[in-house]
């Protein structure tokens, strides 16, 4: 069963095309790796499926098939209505600015139109995109920030919001997976962490709020050789399961010692030219990108 | 000046932005004053959040050695307008928080003059202002460094936060210094919330909505740090947060 499939996707930044055809599938339980040159569009293509305000797609389709909702909120094709996939208070938006063709987020029995959706929808559905640089929101707590997240998330899909008790509880237990300091979540978000601490912050938040599809974006950057093994770690504890997948972003090879990838594609301008196992890695790690995409 | 009889105009400095058809209303505005004996502490703390205009004028005067400790929240659906002149004698200490909601077609206002007459006082402005709609927020805070105020520390620190273009924030902090040895220091700024805070919350699960008051509830809680009252002015300003987005 494909979790994300991308049809030739095409997307502008400022008018400026940078993804140029992107075709990718990402299938249930598979860890997938992005490599390849700086500005090929690897970045672009996670904030286009973020949904990130100035990145335009122009072109091509996302499906995905969103987070477990109760039964009742999947609506087979072309039945009656057009209800949200998550609650009747945030259909997703017919006027979606990336997606003018389509006017209801479902293209069929359990898969979405990714593209339709708001980014907190997205969020919602069990897309988590880790960001290469994670932002700093001065005066908003972590263990706030997250329990409004991931709560709004559960309300989204019709579950009961967890008690500060019960947040609390699983954030320790997320933390200590990632070897991450309880006490920093209850600072601001991101304030004062340095490059390492904001890349295990994004997994530990990554942990809490359990989704479906992780996007992550260089997520190695930054790291040292320890914290790179705890965070592939926690990459492999949280998100490998036959009902996840991950999409890795990265420039280099070292991540995926720790974190297999079963598919890996090269990104040079704006189109995935090559795809292998994870052997492409280390041919491009030797190589380099010129020798191996050209 | 104790009590100022003749309508203003917006040849006034400390009425450059006022909404004066409301003003002319509530005039003349009685002053009120506030004393402060030496070695004591004062506090006050001024909730506008409802319909009607209110115009207020403080006058606070601070013998040698005391403190006072001014908070304002500034969020009624009217005209508001709080001005305030303190005179600070020797190590006497002034401290306001203000914090002020536009939501809708209102002027919102803090006027200040902060006289150090005296050496050694200080005094500590925090403003933070946030405009949506057609809202006006206005400071207009001037500190005023006497000759022979030797010692003086004295802080300004004022930002406004644009929720919408047709929302407009004036901020005119001012300092005038007549001594050598002072320690002065202010900070200006207007600006619209972060647009990478606000997609790394909706990446989050965050609806907008939820994501904007999470952000300007920090802001605007800066005003209130350390004061007596912080949890119910927290309360209150959160409540008039949630009427405005």
């Amino acid at each position: 069963m494909s979790l994300l499939s991308i049809e030739n996707l095409h997307a502008t930044v400022a008018d400026k095309p940078i993804l140029k055809g992107l075709s990718l599938t990402i299938g249930a339980g598979e860890v997938h790796a992005i490599m390849g040159p700086n500005g090929a569009g690897k970045s672009t293509l996670g904030y286009v499926l973020g949904g990130r305000p100035g990145y335009e797609v122009t072109e091509g389709t996302v499906r995905f098939n969103p987070n477990p909702a109760h039964a009742e909120l999947v609506v087979p094709k072309g039945a009656n209505g057009q209800p949200s996939p998550f609650s009747s208070g945030t259909a997703p938006s017919p006027e979606g600015k990336n997606s003018p063709s389509t006017s209801s987020g479902w293209t069929g029995v359990g898969e979405i139109d990714l593209l339709a959706l708001e980014p907190h929808e997205r969020a919602a559905a069990g897309l988590f995109l880790g960001f290469q640089y994670p932002v700093e929101i001065p005066g908003v707590s972590f263990v706030q920030f997250l329990r409004e997240s991931l709560n709004a998330q559960r309300r989204s899909r019709d579950l009961a919001p967890l008690s500060g008790g019960e947040f609390l509880k699983l954030a320790r237990e997320k933390a200590a997976l990632l070897k991450f300091d309880m006490e920093m979540l209850k600072r601001p978000v991101n304030v004062g962490f340095s490059g390492g601490e904001k890349k295990r912050a994004e997994m530990v938040q990554m942990g809490i709020l359990g989704p479906k599809l992780a996007v992550l974006d260089e997520t190695d950057s930054g790291l040292d050789i320890d914290a790179l093994r705890v965070v592939g770690d926690g990459i492999n504890s949280v998100m490998r399961a036959p009902d996840k997948a991950v999409l890795l972003i990265t420039h280099y090879q070292r991540l995926l010692d720790y974190v297999k990838p079963d598919f890996v594609h090269v990104l040079a301008n704006g189109r995935i030219v090559r795809t292998g196992g994870p052997e492409l890695a280390l041919e491009l790690e030797a190589h380099g990108y010129e020798a191996v995409a050209a | 000046m104790s009590q100022a009889l003749a309508l203003p105009t917006r040849r006034d400095e400390a009425f450059r932005y006022a909404d004066l058809p409301a003003l002319t209303l509530l005039w003349p505005v009685a002053v009120e004053a506030i004393a402060v004996a030496a070695g004591e502490t004062g506090t006050l703390a001024i909730v506008n959040t409802g319909a009607a205009p209110v115009v207020r004028e403080l006058a606070i005067t601070l013998a040698a050695g005391s403190k006072f400790d001014l908070r304002i929240l500034n969020a009624g659906s009217g005209y508001g307008r709080i001005a305030v002149r303190v005179q600070l004698g020797e190590g006497a200490e002034f401290t306001l928080g203000a914090a002020q909601l536009a939501a809708g077609g209102q002027t919102l206002e803090v006027v200040t003059e902060v006289a150090h007459a005296a050496p050694n006082a200080i005094s500590q402005q925090t403003v933070r202002s946030v405009a949506a709609s057609k809202g006006v927020v206005n400071y207009l805070g001037k500190v005023l460094v006497q000759k022979g105020a030797d010692g003086t520390d004295g802080s300004q620190s004022v930002r406004a936060m644009l929720l919408d273009r047709t929302a407009t924030a004036n901020a005119k902090p001012e300092l005038e210094i007549h001594a050598d040895d002072v320690k002065c220091a202010h900070g200006c700024a207007v600006g619209e919330l972060d647009a990478n805070a606000l997609f790394y919350m909706a990446q989050r699960g965050l609806p907008p909505e939820t994501a904007k008051q999470l952000m300007l509830q920090a802001f605007v809680a800066e005003a209130f740090v350390g004061a007596a009252d912080e949890k119910m002015l927290l309360q209150a300003a959160l409540k008039a947060l949630e009427n405005m987005l």
